[in-house]
């Protein structure tokens, strides 16, 4: 088994996640960053990129992704290291203090301090709105595929007009004994490639495709055996043993809920001197941190990630002095930051 | 000031005052109209601020742009008149206008 050791695993690379590595590093301490999603900035990557930001100090105003990648450019001399793609499942308390954090591709973490930036929880596919779907969940309807000889020879229903959903739609349609692509408008988001060889497909009879949208589904025993589509001439029913919805993300707090802390009403209630959470050693900072006065500011989580790095560097190190420094005239940490002498 | 009136699902209606150039969602939120999630904020990031627009109302609000139809396909029941609540911006043509909620957001 390959262990990652680091001083601090910091769960959720929004915003101030990647503060929380500048804070850290200027104290010496070395972070791993953990995030669901497929690259840094949490929200304001996945949700509003090019939204502007008008509350940020020293920027009247800047874009989401712009914020993000600056923080990426100010942390870079600490060189945190990332996994992306996989949500934490576990954590477990050790012998000598620490903690390990297994994910949901069972990588293995450990390290001395936890910090979760988690903002809104983990970003998972939303459940469509269809009634039942939770009994086909796992048997007959998947959010993502993960082999793709499990759709071998079935009758596939995939919902949605994106790149998941065209995507999909090509890759299955010579396994599947027949793919159906239901989306509610005539329009996709998808791209115009993709959408063209699946209209090719469909003007070859070897698809079908469905305006409207899924209103029922029939089976038994938690097998899938028919959908209800309703379209614009009405309801139709056709067969369907596997389905993959394709509604978007919605964000949950996940295993996180399981790991012993104590919650107010799906947030991790926090001191506001350390920033730590009902366990000591775990931090919560950011959007899903709750304290009285609270508010769900960027700049908010920038103060309470300084702060929790004052205590996870007397966790990490003790009996070792801080120094209290500034950046702008600390010659030492000068010398982390890279700066030229 | 603007009125809007708000049906919930279960037929209570709120009548709200409503500045002009703040959304239907945000009058939502701040006057706690139930079934009016807004979990992205109003970034047009989310389609929890589904409302059905009323039929009489339709022409004068308007179509949703692209991005917003794009986001619509996460919605639940939709429905020619349905908006997403933060994409509406509150304006003097808009007084008296009704909104619907619908059963459930996603």
């Amino acid at each position: 088994m390959t262990i990652t050791r680091t001083d601090v695993i910091i769960v959720g690379a929004g915003p101030v996640g990647l503060f929380a590595v500048f804070e850290l590093g200027l104290l010496d301490l070395k972070c791993h960053l953990i995030d669901i999603l497929d690259r840094p900035g949490g929200q304001c990557a996945e949700l509003y990129p090019e939204k502007p930001i008008y509350d940020i100090p020293g920027w009247p105003s800047i874009s989401a992704q712009g914020l993000v990648d600056k923080l990426l450019e100010q942390i870079a001399p600490f060189r945190p290291e990332f996994t992306f793609g996989r949500m934490v499942s576990s954590l477990e308390r050790l012998g000598d203090g620490g903690f390990r954090i297994v994910t949901d591709d069972d990588e293995v973490f450990e390290a001395r301090a936890v910090v979760i930036a988690a903002g809104g929880g983990s970003f998972q596919p939303k459940r469509p709105p269809i009634p039942g779907i939770e009994a086909y969940e796992g048997g007959s309807v998947f959010y993502s595929v993960r082999r793709m000889e499990d759709f071998r020879g079935h009758d596939l229903l995939v919902v949605g007009g994106g790149d998941s959903a065209l995507d999909w739609t090509l890759n299955l349609q010579p396994l599947a004994k027949r793919v159906t692509l239901v989306h509610r408008r005539p329009e996709f988001r998808a791209a115009p490639d993709s959408v063209n060889k699946m209209q090719a497909l469909r003007d070859a009879n070897l698809l079908d495709l469905r305006i409207g949208q899924v209103v029922g589904l029939a089976g038994r025993d938690g097998r899938l055996a028919s959908a209800t589509i309703k379209g614009p001439d009405g309801e139709i029913e056709i067969p369907c043993t596997r389905m993959l919805p394709f509604f978007g993300l919605t964000m949950k707090l996940g295993p996180i809920a399981e790991w012993g802390l104590d919650l107010h009403e799906n947030l991790i209630p926090v001191d506001t001197e350390k920033f730590e959470t009902s366990v000591p050693g775990i931090f919560a900072i950011g959007d899903i941190s709750w304290y009285p006065g609270k508010l769900k500011l960027i700049l908010s989580g920038f103060h309470e990630a300084a702060l929790m790095a004052q205590a996870a560097k007397r966790l990490v190190s003790p009996g070792e002095r801080i120094v209290f420094q500034y950046t702008t005239s600390s010659t030492s940490l000068h010398r982390k930051l890279g700066v030229p002498d | 000031m603007t009125k809007l009136t708000f049906i919930a699902h279960d037929g209570t209606h709120f009548d709200v005052d409503a500045e002009n150039g703040s959304t239907v969602m945000e009058n939502a939120i701040r006057n706690a109209v139930p079934g009016i999630e807004a979990e992205c904020g109003g970034a047009c990031a989310c389609a929890t601020c589904h409302v059905y627009v009323d039929e009489q109302w339709t022409a004068v609000v308007g179509e949703p742009e692209a991005m917003e139809e794009d986001m619509l396909d996460f919605a639940y029941d939709v429905q020619p008149n349905s908006r997403l609540s933060c994409q509406i911006k509150v304006r003097d043509a808009l007084d008296g206008l009704v909104v619907r909620v619908p059963e459930r957001q996603g």
